[in-house]
Parts: structure tokens; C-alpha cells; sequence
């Protein structure tokens, strides 16, 4: 996607407590109109990371900017929503009451609440006790606070936690509704898939480290292709001289292409032509979650 | 900061709490200041809180002449513990819902949130004040009516003087209460050792300097509970027509320099709690 301006900026942000460095040197980067996901394993340091770009924890070194000021300014705060960790609302009050509770913070009209109840559904139950709850409904909560201020950005910690595969779908074409219309998602999430689907572009962060900042493509390298045929070592030679030596690699018994997979058909072709037995022929992909693991296992190797 | 304070008038209105303290509030003062000495006058009887006093003296206690010292006699002990509470409850609790996040996280900067909490802290208590001087003029109304004596209340400035004091002495515990539930960051244990203080030390405290150790005097006079008993006392002098002074209204220091104490430790607390939350991080 063609970059513009950037909304928030983190410059080696640090964050100790004690010995224990929860964040350490993370600079990254998130796009006006983009949907960043924020991966990691738990006590990653994502949490940390959002709290401090909300104005909640003050950083031990480096800088952070967001909306082009200071994090947890009245400005930033203005044009900013933000759920981390978990709904935090009154338990003796309603859901309708609670969001008007943050519209009297926030300074936005009673008008604006039912609206965001019934963006997240929950028109029908605003009038109940929030401490009634179920933990989708209060999640579901947290995110219409979140939207209360129609912001330019949003701040979203596990934003899908304690919803049922309806309420997930749901907040799923939600995300991509307010990416769509321009709105700039930070998000973060244990759910892979979900990243994949919805993010443009994604950052991971494992022992308080960024380990690799980029798009969800560039993340999982390029496609390629599986082959399995007989006899495996014709077929390498006539692949290697179809997409180059160093485009080719066996394992188990199959050969790995570095190649898309409009070059399906050449492959199919050449190995007919070569009298090679085609068993199998499928494209090659990584899922998000097989680099996630990747690289958050190495992390902790590493540390 | 007026955002804030719209939303911590909701978030007191809604909350139970609030008003179990404002009846309990109303419910001591009516039972101390008029249903007891009433009920000894009517029936001659001596009660511990009516012993060897002049039935008379009983009588004008619950007339509308004494409402200024009957309705402030317990506001340095007991309703300065309700309204400690009060102060604990708004701020201890934003901490144990984790709901500061959800304050802190929408516009105003964190003074903000703080001034809206005091302000409307600041109203509650006026709104206590005023409905216990209204109760009590009503209270106090009948039974001079049934007594057949006639209906003297104080002046206008009389009334504007007793309603401030108690709204300071009131604005002072509560502040106190906040401060305590903004430095532990919780309600159970702002809630017990501000009421350890008001109950317990200051009275320890004034009994040791008034009996066995009176060097412990200047110490004394600088306690919060003292200042409020003294501007208590200052305008009752001896409890009133009344009889004995109630527990806490004390003659240690002039009106004057009890409504300067009072007014400094509100601005302290409002100050500490202020820094506190400015300078902490928000888990």
C-alpha cells in the first residue's frame, strides 16, 4: 500500500520495571488508513507497548509519537480510541450509562452512544447492568467506547477476546469496515488468522524485542509451488533448468519451487515433456502462524 | 475538567453507594441531634447522652433556634467518616474496576480527571450538607410547632456560615478519602485507616494532650478532626443551648485559624492526589 503519513512513531520506546525489561528498543511505524496487527506470545510486551502509546505508562527511554504528539495528550486522546487488555466500566451502571460516561469524558453528545450500542449490537441490552454481562458483551462494550469518538485511530488489545464465532465474524467485518473507511487500526492479536485476513501490514514483538516489521505478504515470503513426481531427481533437473537452480530444493521426498503459481502449467508441461510421473502439484504457502512461530521460537532461543 | 466532573456526577448519582452514605448520614444526625434528646425531654427520662443536663436546654437543642450546632455536632467525627468514605469509594474505586484506565483514555489530561473527581466530590458534600440543614429546619420546625414555641431560625448569614462549615469540614475528610484511595490504589484500605484516623488517633491523640502529656498540645492543634471541632465549637461555644458538646467539637483552636487549617488541608490533599496520579503509571 502507498505509505502517507504516519499516525504513530515509536523510536527505540523502552520500558523497564526494575531488572525486567518489558520493552526494549521497539520502533515501529503504523500508516494513516492501515490495519496493523501487533503480534506476539504472551508477556511479549504488546500490552505494555499500547499502554504506552495511550498515555497510560510513561516509557523509560526512547519516544513515541502518535496523531504527531505526545502520547495520552488531550489532543492524541481526542482523535484516539483505545480498549487494552479488557472493558473497564462500572458494574453498578448499564452499558448505555457507562458509555455515557465516556461521551461526558470524551465530550461527544448522547447521541453518539446509541449509535456505537447498536454498531456492536448491543441496542437491546444497553439498558442492563453491565456487572450482568457476559464476557462478550462486555467486549463487545469496550469496543463501542472505543468507537465512541468516531477516532482516526484505534487502539485495540485482543479486541476479538470472549466473543463466540458469530461475535468474532462480526468484529472481524467491523475492523475491516472502519479500515475501509479510512480509519487506521492498530490491533493486536493471538488470533493468526484474523491478522492474516484483516491486517495490512504487521509487526512482532517477542521477548519485549520488535523482531520484524513489515506487510502480511512480505511476512510470508513469496508463494511457491509443492511437486511431487517420480523419479524425483529427473524431475529436480528438468525444474532446475525451467525456474533456475537456486529456485529449487527437495524435501521429504517433494520439491519446493520458488515460483507463483500462474507457473503452474510450465511446470506441469516441462515435467510431461520430460517424462516425469506428476503425483502431486499444489501451491506452497506459509501461514502467518507457521512465521509467527518461527520467529517467536527463535526469539526465545535466542534469549 | 467539565466533562470529567459531568461524568463523576453520573457515576455518583447512579451509584448505591452514595446514597447508603447519605442516609446513614441523615439517619445519625436525626437519631443524635433530635430523635434522643427529644424523646428524653418527652419523657424525663436520662439517657447517656442526656445525663445531668437541664431538660430545658434539652428541649432547645431541637428547636430551629440550635439547627446550626445541632446539625454540625456530628460532622467532625462520624459524618467526616461517611464523607472519608465517600472520598475513598470515588477515587479507590476507579483503581479496583480498573476504570482509571477508561477515564485517563478518553480527552482530559489527567489533572483534569482529578479536578472533575474533587469538584464533583466538592458538590456531593455541599448536596449532604444542604440536605441535612433542610431535613433538620423541618425536623426542628415541627417540633416547635408541636411545642408550641415559636419558629426562630438563625439568620440567613448564620445558616450561610454553619452550611459552609460543614461543607469544608465535609470537603476535608472526602479529600482526605481520595487522596488515600488515589496512594493505595484501592477502597478497603483507604477506607480502614482513614477511619482508624478519625476515630481513633485523633481521639487518642486529643486525650493524651488534654490529660497526660499536654506538651503534646501544638501537635494536637494541627490535627484535621481538631480543626473541625473547633470551627464547630466556635460556632456553638459549650455545644450550644444544648448541653454538653457532642464527641470531636472541641475548644482548641479559634474559628479562624480551624477554617485556615481546614481550607490548607484541602488544598494538600487536592495537591498530593494530584501529583500522584500525574506522575504514576496506569496498569
Amino acid at each position: 500500500m502507498a505509505m502517507g503519513e504516519q499516525l504513530v512513531e515509536t523510536n527505540d520506546l523502552t520500558k523497564t520495571y526494575g531488572a525486567l525489561t518489558a520493552v526494549d528498543r521497539v520502533s515501529l511505524s503504523v500508516w494513516r488508513g492501515e490495519v496493523y496487527g501487533f503480534l506476539g506470545p504472551n508477556g511479549a510486551g504488546k500490552t505494555t507497548t499500547l499502554r504506552m502509546l495511550a498515555g497510560l505508562v510513561r516509557p523509560t527511554g526512547g519516544s513515541a509519537s502518535v496523531l504527531g504528539d505526545q502520547p495520552g495528550s488531550p489532543r492524541t486522546l481526542a482523535r484516539t480510541g483505545v480498549l487494552i487488555e479488557a472493558p473497564r466500566f462500572y458494574p453498578y451502571l448499564s452499558g448505555r450509562d457507562n458509555l455515557r460516561v465516556v461521551a461526558r469524558y470524551a465530550g461527544v453528545g448522547d447521541r453518539r452512544v446509541e449509535a456505537a450500542l447498536d454498531t456492536v449490537d448491543l441496542a437491546g441490552r444497553g439498558g442492563d447492568r453491565y456487572a450482568g454481562y457476559s464476557l462478550g458483551m462486555k467486549q463487545r462494550l469496550g469496543v463501542a467506547a472505543a468507537l465512541l469518538k468516531d477516532p482516526e485511530l484505534l487502539i485495540l488489545d485482543e479486541p476479538t477476546n470472549g466473543l463466540d464465532p458469530a461475535g468474532m465474524r462480526d468484529m472481524r467485518a467491523l475492523l475491516r469496515d472502519l479500515g475501509e473507511r479510512g480509519h487506521t487500526v492498530l490491533l493486536s492479536s493471538h488470533l493468526l488468522a484474523e491478522v492474516q485476513q484483516l491486517c495490512d501490514r504487521v509487526g512482532v514483538i517477542s521477548g519485549g524485542r520488535l523482531l520484524a516489521e513489515s506487510t502480511v505478504d512480505d511476512l510470508l515470503g513469496q508463494a511457491g509451488l509443492l511437486v511431487r513426481a517420480e523419479p524425483v531427481e529427473r524431475a529436480r533437473d528438468t525444474l532446475e533448468r525451467l525456474v533456475g537452480a537456486g529456485n529449487v530444493a527437495v524435501a521429504d521426498g517433494s520439491l519446493r519451487l520458488r515460483a507463483g503459481p500462474e507457473q503452474a502449467g510450465r511446470v506441469s508441461r516441462a515435467l510431461a515433456d520430460a517424462d516425469v510421473v506428476l503425483t502431486e502439484l499444489r501451491p506452497l504457502e506459509r501461514t502467518l502462524e507457521e512465521v509467527f512461530l518461527e520467529m517467536t521460537d527463535n526469539g526465545r532461543t535466542e534469549r | 475538567m467539565i466533562g470529567s466532573f459531568k461524568a463523576e456526577i453520573l457515576k455518583l448519582r447512579k451509584r448505591p453507594a452514595t446514597w447508603v452514605l447519605l442516609g446513614v448520614v441523615l439517619g445519625l444526625n436525626q437519631l443524635f441531634g433530635y430523635v434522643f434528646p427529644y424523646s428524653s425531654w418527652l419523657s424525663g427520662d436520662q439517657n447517656f447522652q442526656t445525663q445531668g443536663l437541664d431538660p430545658q436546654g434539652l428541649l432547645a437543642g431541637v428547636l430551629p433556634g440550635e439547627l446550626v450546632p445541632t446539625s454540625l455536632g456530628g460532622f467532625p467525627v462520624f459524618v467526616g467518616a461517611l464523607a472519608l468514605i465517600l472520598g475513598a469509594l470515588a477515587a479507590g474505586s476507579e483503581y479496583g474496576w480498573g476504570t482509571m484506565q477508561t477515564a485517563l483514555t478518553q480527552r482530559p489530561s489527567r489533572l483534569a480527571v482529578h479536578g472533575g473527581k474533587l469538584l464533583a466530590l466538592a458538590a456531593s458534600t455541599l448536596f449532604i450538607v444542604l440536605v441535612t440543614f433542610a431535613l433538620n429546619a423541618t425536623v426542628a420546625g415541627v417540633i416547635a410547632t408541636v411545642e408550641s414555641r415559636p419558629l426562630d431560625y438563625p439568620s440567613l448569614a448564620e445558616m450561610a456560615g454553619g452550611v459552609g462549615s460543614g461543607w469544608l469540614i465535609l470537603g476535608m475528610w472526602s479529600g482526605l478519602g481520595a487522596l488515600l484511595g488515589f496512594a493505595f490504589r484501592g477502597v478497603a484500605l483507604p477506607v480502614g485507616l482513614g477511619v482508624v484516623w478519625v476515630l481513633g488517633v485523633e481521639n487518642l491523640v486529643t486525650a493524651v494532650a488534654n490529660s497526660l502529656l499536654t506538651s503534646l498540645r501544638p501537635l494536637r492543634d494541627v490535627l484535621p478532626g481538631v480543626n473541625a471541632g473547633s470551627l464547630v465549637w466556635s460556632l456553638a461555644p459549650g455545644g450550644g443551648s444544648g448541653g454538653d458538646a457532642p464527641p470531636g467539637v472541641i475548644d482548641a483552636v479559634t474559628g479562624g485559624r480551624a477554617t485556615l487549617s481546614l481550607a490548607l488541608y484541602v488544598a494538600a490533599f487536592a495537591a498530593a492526589g494530584a501529583l500522584l496520579l500525574r506522575r504514576r503509571d496506569v496498569a
